[in-house]
């Protein structure tokens, strides 16, 4: 228990120490991101995350983009265990067949107002694995798409800008 | 004992297996070339006789040009740093082979894949339903590994069949495809009585995506570009083994500065894998803050391989012949000082993660994988080495590792400590391995052009941080990919994670999976 409060204090807080040119960077990102969130969700944005045959490079960035550095969570965005508690699906990969059918059921478990956020080169429209006999390549064709982060894969600082510009043309809400 | 005496050996012991043609293609690399109906007892010989699991099991389809399909099985000699590739002609009209799987069962999911992928009957495999092609989206006899495969469309009706635990309070518990954690998709079936999980089947392939079928007819420049995306931690481990395979076929031996560099990316990408892993194994007991502490470490090795080769995670590094990038001063500098940061933060979180009682009440005895389980289901890398397989292609396979005195992990217990501590000692030696490759960086080229296109054959091999990477690569006159075979570590290992936890409680899964953490992309392909 000392031991963690020792590192607590010591290590102080990372999320602004990270060098000054990025950790600016992520400040506004992140500010304009609250503030629509608060506007347009009341309070926060849930978002589910589906995997659909990506190489996992994606998840990983998602998953930076809540640590303690760039820590997505102080601006209302979190990340849901359940499609039933979600506002938005984010789905990586290239739409392997095999999860055609839990991607759509994922999508359909989600309560209205809902949007969906494709995430990495390869949801786009299949990526490097665009033409293979098992990749049905690209979730705009069966999912209705609101927005897209490109990127193989997308920083973290990437994935909150995007979701900030995005919130800010009104789209989603 | 060298291959050849491992030869002179399976002989020997088969004294009526007719000739074998023998072809030392490579110094590391000894093919043998065997009657279709001695495929199975020299490969079980071989299995015996080298300890080594089946490493590779695959088919290929030279119909075209010879009028049959080859069916290849790899195998290590690691106490010589050798392997040995066992190959057979089958005729191509209802092509079959005798099955390994009921006495080394580590064939049995290659078998499987080969049924699936080429319609090659494996005789006498007691398991005949398919891997990643599923049965609800794909047809009966459609082969996409063939070469004449067009396309396919429809599914067959029925339902998977799953493994039943039946018995009075046996429940079953379905988890998947879709998991509540960011994280890949697989279906886990568990039969519990009570809290202990008696049954766990998986069932995987979710994330096919046809990879081996995409790399063929590309030139090296897309195939290295495909390789580092077939499983994205180990982005850098795969175009190695994919580089390593090519470089033996055009026969260009890499100047001394990229292997060095090779090296050194190679360790970075293990370390920051292993911190990761380590911190997803205390937030998985609830564990939060050195799991916290644990992804800032991840963050600081993600932003220095930025900082080293422009990308997050080591992309377009590699080249056939060497690396694209270069390590100068500044960039020596900054690495060497991001580095001793690291390290301390690596002591405090290990310290904390020891000290913590409740912690290690947690991961002390849980999911144990016992030895004989393990070489019985040919388990290889780090998972391997936590249930004392000594084996790490890293030391047996030395090259620059030998130079700098590389002490490989080893611990008995298997459990989930076991596999804590082998993440800890390897980050710690990565750690110590840069800092000696960074001092080794001699002066001269970093990368050298090979010789212009070649066909041939080799397999290359990498210890990536899960496990032994391997590619075997068949190229045509053009330098063009003809086949090409991908085993990523997690093939191998995915099945005994359902041994690991049996006994073990249901909300204890999470923990020992992060323990084994091995990859959906890389073992559905």
């Amino acid at each position: 228990m000392t031991r963690i409060l020792k590192n607590r204090i010591l290590k102080g807080v990372v999320t602004r120490n990270i060098g000054p040119g990025l950790s600016g960077e992520i400040e506004t990102a992140g500010l304009e991101l609250k503030s629509l969130i608060w506007k347009r969700f009341g309070r926060s944005l849930n978002i589910r995350e589906v995997d659909t045959g990506s190489c996992g490079a994606c998840e990983s960035e998602i998953i930076s983009a809540n640590n303690p550095i760039y820590d997505l969570q102080r601006f209302g965005i979190s990340f849901v265990a359940s499609p039933r508690h979600a506002d938005a699906l984010l789905v990586t990969g290239p739409v392997s067949k095999n999860m055609l059918i839990a991607l759509k059921k994922t999508y359909e478990a989600m309560p209205a107002p809902k949007f969906v956020v494709t995430c990495g080169d390869c949801a786009l429209d299949g990526g490097m694995f665009k033409g293979s006999y098992y990749v049905e390549g690209g979730i705009k064709d069966i999912l209705p798409v609101a927005l897209h982060i490109s990127g193989c894969p997308p920083s973290p600082l990437k994935i909150a800008r995007a979701l900030s510009v995005f919130l800010q043309k009104g789209a989603g809400g | 004992m060298d291959n050849s005496e491992v030869i002179a050996g399976i002989k020997k012991k088969f004294p009526d297996i007719g000739a074998l043609s023998i072809s030392q293609d490579y110094q590391d690399e000894t093919g043998i070339e065997v009657d279709p109906r001695a495929f199975r007892e020299i490969c079980l010989g071989l299995h015996e006789t080298l300890a080594s699991p089946v490493m590779m099991l695959f088919a290929v389809d030279e119909r075209k040009e010879r009028g049959r399909f080859v069916m290849k099985s790899v195998f290590m000699n690691f106490r010589s740093a050798q392997w040995i590739i066992v190959s057979a002609g089958i005729p191509q009209e209802s092509p079959s082979f005798d099955s390994l799987a009921k006495t080394a069962h580590s064939a049995s999911l290659f078998e499987r894949e080969v049924r699936e992928m080429f319609g090659i009957e494996p005789m006498g495999n007691p398991d005949t339903r398919r891997l990643n092609l599923h049965d609800e989206v794909w047809p009966l006899n459609s082969y996409p590994l063939r070469k004449d495969f067009k396309e396919a469309r429809g599914g067959v009706a029925g339902e998977y069949k799953f493994g039943r635990v039946d018995g009075e309070g046996v429940f079953e518990v379905p988890v998947g495809p879709v998991h509540a954690g960011i994280i890949g998709p697989g279906h886990f079936r568990f039969s519990a009585a009570g809290e202990p999980i008696i049954n766990l089947e998986l069932r995987l392939g979710f994330t096919h995506r046809g990879v081996e079928k995409l790399f063929e007819g590309k030139g090296y420049l897309d195939a290295i570009r495909l390789s580092e995306r077939v499983s994205g931690d180990s982005s850098f481990a795969h175009s190695l083994a994919f580089t390593h395979a090519s470089e033996k076929i055009a026969g260009v031996s890499i100047p001394a500065r990229a292997m060095y560099l090779r090296g050194l990316f190679l360790e970075l990408e293990r370390m920051y894998n292993h911190a990761n892993d380590i911190g997803g194994m205390a937030i998985d007991v609830g564990f939060s803050f050195p799991a916290a502490y644990a992804s800032i470490i991840k963050e600081a090795i993600l932003q220095l391989n930025e900082r080293l080769a422009g990308n997050r995670y080591l992309k377009d590094v590699n080249a056939v012949g060497g690396v694209l990038v270069d390590m100068d001063e500044a960039k020596r500098q900054a690495l060497l000082y991001s580095l001793k940061g690291i390290k301390r933060d690596f002591r405090e979180l290990v310290k904390m993660l020891y000290s913590s009682v409740s912690f290690m009440d947690r991961v002390d005895t849980t999911g144990v994988l016992r030895r004989k389980t393990a070489e019985d289901l040919g388990v290889v890398g780090l998972v391997g080495r936590a249930s004392g397989i000594a084996v790490d292609l890293r030391r047996h396979y030395p090259g620059i590792y030998g130079e700098s005195g590389f002490k490989m992990a080893a611990q008995e217990s298997g459990d989930v400590l076991a596999r804590l501590r082998v993440r800890i000692f390897e980050f710690q030696e990565s750690c110590r391995l840069i800092e000696e490759f960074t001092g080794r960086l001699i002066k001269g080229d970093r990368v050298r052009v090979s010789p212009g296109s070649k066909a041939g054959s080799a397999l290359g091999y990498v210890e990536g941080w899960r496990g032994p990477v391997l590619y075997w690569l068949k190229t045509d006159s053009a330098g063009l990919i003809e086949r090409c075979k991908i085993v990523d570590p997690s093939f191998h290992n995915w099945q005994a994670l359902s041994y690991a936890v049996l006994g073990n409680i249901i909300p204890d899964f999470p923990l020992c999976n992060k323990s084994f953490d091995l990859s959906y992309s890389g073992n559905d392909l």
